[in-house]
């Protein structure tokens, strides 16, 4: 090279280090600092341009006209050998003469574009691998930042997430008893129905505990409805609902249960529980439960009769209850004609 | 005062004298919580009542609390991604010290509604470097000594030596003054330049 023509490399070193300076037979006659990271220097001054790199948009390219016809617009290049890296590049022809570097040649300049990090990484390069001009570490920096902060105020919505949950947790359970509370029987209805899924409803009611209450005051009724929790808790599944939906009234919604037999084995074992005599504090207590119980799978359009099932559920508890107490009873529809003909009588 | 900032004194306390020593000191400053969200804004006065809470706790001055804050917050391993976009200011510490002009545009960069003083670097020859912070007085002093202990941990991190003073300062400002040793003292710590880019 010239003396004119290092002055230009040595300058182009400094301003673009991703350079190269190509011959007007297509051979790198130089490589800027950061460009040499991509192969040992000796492989890369000499060799054919479009040996080491492929040309790959906007269209193949072999010969050094080829080439030059290209000036001035966005290239993307990959590299032939190991690392295999895609680059940006730009492409300027040298004057004829050889004042301005190799006489017919050109000047590509280079960047990593998207691929920077990968190619950071891969060829191990810092800060001083970029011209100071350069805003890739600015970049990277950002990327960096950015993502610190994200994951910040992704730790903050997901305490906010738990916090939400734990406030609707609380808000649907009766805070005496553990169990769920009024609240909560719409959307646990709404999410069986929604998932198609047939249930048993059971509608219970203590028997004499206005009594207990009565009679030993409100911690006693209090202690009573704690054992009448766990009784029900005792004789249902992990997959049943129990909710506390008035003073002395609960609900069971016994998920997949379709077979009523099973129903009144279930209810008929609360109550033989919830009839065992209580202990509050050296005193007797003794309640009993009435029960009635409905099963979705009886009603042609389940999501549609919501309201019906409840009702039905409640008129077997008025049979239960008028059938002396202590006893369960599935919904049969003479029981409705039943209560109507009561009504209009 | 930003919740980065906030949590920054918790996770330091926590983190060097454990939770139940945080739990008293949220306790005489009486926050009715006990963990600061980084990514909220609190009231200024809560940050004053920590930190006087903490200097009655531990039985130290602010200064020192502060300054040790400094060094926590790019010398503690948890806090390793604030050491790296720290290093990003700079191949050597020099460049760093000339890079913290730009550390308020830095940290809005990152996030938008954090507020660090304005702070202007003045070389004085004999490798004697003064550092001016614009820090409201009202928003109360402290801030040039969390820089000492920032920047003392950054010379470690780029192994260069240096002494370190905080100047006091007058209204509105504080004088840091830096004495650049040895630029190479150690080899310093590793800085991968895409090492916080995930795989």
């Amino acid at each position: 090279m010239s003396g004119a023509a290092e002055g230009l490399a040595g300058l182009l070193d400094q301003l673009c280090p991703m350079h190269a300076l190509l011959d007007a037979t297509g051979h790198i006659a130089h490589a800027g600092p950061t460009l040499a990271r991509l192969c040992p220097k000796e492989e890369m001054t000499g060799a054919r341009f479009l040996e080491l790199f492929e040309l790959r948009r906007p269209a193949r390219s072999a010969t050094m006209d080829d080439l030059r016809a290209l000036a001035g617009r966005g290239l993307h290049l990959m590299t032939r050998g190991a690392p295999r890296l895609p680059l940006k590049a730009v492409l300027t022809p040298l004057p004829e003469g050889g004042t301005l570097g190799p006489s017919g040649g050109a000047l590509v300049n280079m960047s990593f574009g998207i691929a920077v990090t990968e190619a950071i990484r891969q060829l191990n390069l810092t800060a001083r691998d970029f011209a100071a001009t350069d805003l890739t570490v600015e970049m990277l920096y950002l990327i960096e930042a950015k993502t610190a902060a994200m994951e910040a105020s992704r730790l903050l919505n997901l305490r906010l997430q738990g916090a939400k949950a734990a406030a609707e947790e609380q808000a649907f359970t009766d805070t005496l008893t553990g169990l769920k509370n009024r609240r909560a029987l719409d959307p646990v209805l709404t999410q069986l129905m929604a998932s198609e899924t047939d249930f048993a409803l059971v509608q219970l009611d203590l028997d004499y505990f206005k009594e207990v209450n009565d009679q030993f005051g409100h911690a006693a009724g209090d202690h009573v409805l704690q054992l009448a929790a766990r009784a029900m808790r005792a004789e249902t599944r992990k997959e049943d609902v129990l909710l506390r939906v008035g003073g002395d009234e609960f609900v069971l919604i016994l998920s997949g249960v379709t077979d009523a037999a099973r129903v009144r084995d279930i209810a008929e074992r609360v109550i033989a529980r919830l009839e065992a005599p209580i202990d509050y504090e050296g005193q007797p207590c003794q309640i009993s439960a009435s029960a009635g119980g409905a099963l979705s799978c009886r009603y042609p359009h389940p999501q549609a009769a919501e309201a019906r099932i409840m009702e039905d559920a409640d008129i077997a508890l008025y049979a239960a209850k008028s059938a002396g107490r202590g006893c369960f009873r599935n919904f049969e529809p003479s029981m409705r004609q039943d209560r109507e003909a009561r009504r209009s009588s | 005062m930003h919740g980065l900032i906030n949590r920054a004194i918790e996770r330091f306390i926590r983190d060097t004298y454990g939770r139940d020593v945080w739990a008293l000191i949220v306790a005489r400053a009486g926050l009715g919580f006990s963990e600061f969200e980084a990514m909220l804004s609190y009231e200024p006065a809560l940050t004053c009542d920590v930190l006087a809470g903490a200097e009655q706790v531990l039985d130290r001055t602010r200064d020192t609390i502060l300054e040790d804050i400094g060094t926590y917050l790019v010398s503690h391993p948890k806090l390793d991604p604030l050491r790296r976009l720290l290093r990003f200011g700079g191949v050597d510490f020099v460049e760093f010290l000339q890079s913290l002009d730009e550390l308020p545009g830095r940290a809005r960069l990152a996030v938008p509604d954090l507020d660090i003083p304005n702070l202007e670097l003045s070389a004085h020859g004999g490798n004697i470097y003064q550092l001016r912070c614009d820090v409201p007085t009202a928003a109360g002093p402290g801030f040039g000594h969390v820089l000492v202990g920032v920047l003392r941990a950054m010379a470690d991190d780029y192994g260069a030596l240096v002494v370190l003073d905080h100047a006091g300062g007058g209204k509105d400002v504080e004088i840091l003054q830096i004495q650049l040793l040895s630029e190479a003292y150690s080899s310093g710590k590793m800085f991968d330049l895409a090492a916080g880019q995930g795989t």
